[in-house]
């Protein structure tokens, strides 16, 4: 039994979780994390699941065609270790190319990592956020510096706040 | 009435609080409703003390119920104070019975609890409260009236005594996190 990760996406339509998951169901797999959504009219589904290769990667077979699906083995289980607090980061403002890339890229340079992103384009409305982990020696004044020039570059907006969690 | 409660002490139950295990999800207890209590029964004296004394230890706990240290019964201990999102304070209480009877102004933050170690979530709550209950010992019903934490804080064990957790409040789809633990 190995990890797996399993990628579908295909034009969304009613059923697509239930029609996958019936699939792997059959084949003894459970489901651990996966994360599923809609993208401008398209399904798509990351799942990360035990179970045997061969099995799963037949039991999808029948639903290629509409869906585009990979399976492929991941070996052991690889645990995130979080490198400091965790962050929230939202951009919005007018779309344009490489938004992304140089908020991502500021976020790299002050050694941070991001956990978590969407992005969504509406009309010509971009909007991102992010969860972001920084390490304690990161310059927050720095990169929140660094991030605003970003900013203003691009014509957009960006904050980026504490995502800390209080305990009840 | 907002005075009795900031006049209780731990001290006025009379008995020494153990410390008790705190139980996890998916223990099923955290999904029981809670029994209504008799707030005079020693055995419910016993378990205020106890949920004051389990809180104590518990590094960052401002809220314990009854159901996460194993008793499906409508019961919670809180103590707000020193909490930096604290406005409005009352100290520490047990409650029993507690009830919401008004509440207005939501908003969401990030929750975290001891029963569910792994993961946190974004809630929408009250952030304006009134609640009623009754202290262990005694007879009367309080009502307490607050806001901010300590309004989140009442919101999260009532919820415990009826049996729900965070878990079942969240905002979206993508509202549950993996928790973030370092240094």
């Amino acid at each position: 039994m190995s990890q797996l990760a399993v990628t579908v996406i295909g034009p969304d339509r009613p059923g697509i979780i239930a029609d996958v998951t019936e699939a792997l169901v059959g084949t003894g797999v459970n489901l651990e994390d996966s994360t599923m959504t809609l993208l401008r009219g398209h399904f798509a589904m990351m799942i990360v699941c035990a179970g045997p290769y061969d099995e799963v990667k037949a039991a999808l077979e029948p639903l290629r065609g509409e869906l585009v699906i990979t399976v492929r083995e991941m070996g052991p289980e690889h645990r995130h270790a979080a490198i400091g607090a965790p962050y929230l980061l939202s951009v919005h403002g007018a779309d344009r190319p490489g938004i992304v890339s140089a908020v991502t890229r500021m976020v790299a340079a002050a050694g941070g990592t991001v956990t978590d992103m969407s992005t969504r384009l509406s009309g010509g409305l971009y909007v991102l956020t992010a969860e972001v982990e920084l390490p304690p020696a990161a310059e927050l004044t720095t990169l929140n510096r660094a991030l605003e020039i970003t900013a203003e570059e691009l014509g957009v907006g960006v904050t980026l706040r504490p995502a800390e969690s209080d305990e009840l | 009435m907002t005075e009795v409660i900031s006049g209780w002490s731990p001290e006025l139950l009379g008995v020494q609080g153990r410390v008790l295990d705190v139980v996890r999800a998916p223990h099923p207890v955290l999904a029981t409703e809670g029994a209504v209590v008799d707030p005079r029964d020693p055995e419910m004296i016993q378990l205020a003390a106890d949920l004051v004394a389990t809180m104590r230890v518990s590094p960052g706990c401002v809220g314990l119920a009854a159901p996460q240290v194993g008793v499906a019964a409508q019961m919670f201990s809180l103590d707000v104070s020193g909490h930096p999102k604290t406005r409005t304070c009352h100290g520490v209480f047990v409650l029993c019975n507690a009830e919401i009877v008004e509440s207005s102004r939501n908003e969401k933050a990030r929750e975290g609890c001891m029963s569910v170690p792994d993961f946190t979530g974004d809630v929408k709550r009250a952030t304006r409260l009134t609640v009623t209950g009754v202290l262990p010992g005694g007879t009367e019903p309080v009502t307490i009236s607050t806001d901010g934490f300590e309004a989140r804080a009442l919101q999260h064990e009532i919820d415990h005594c009826a049996g729900k957790l965070f878990l079942d409040r969240v905002a979206g789809a993508h509202a549950v996190y993996p928790r973030k633990v370092y240094q």
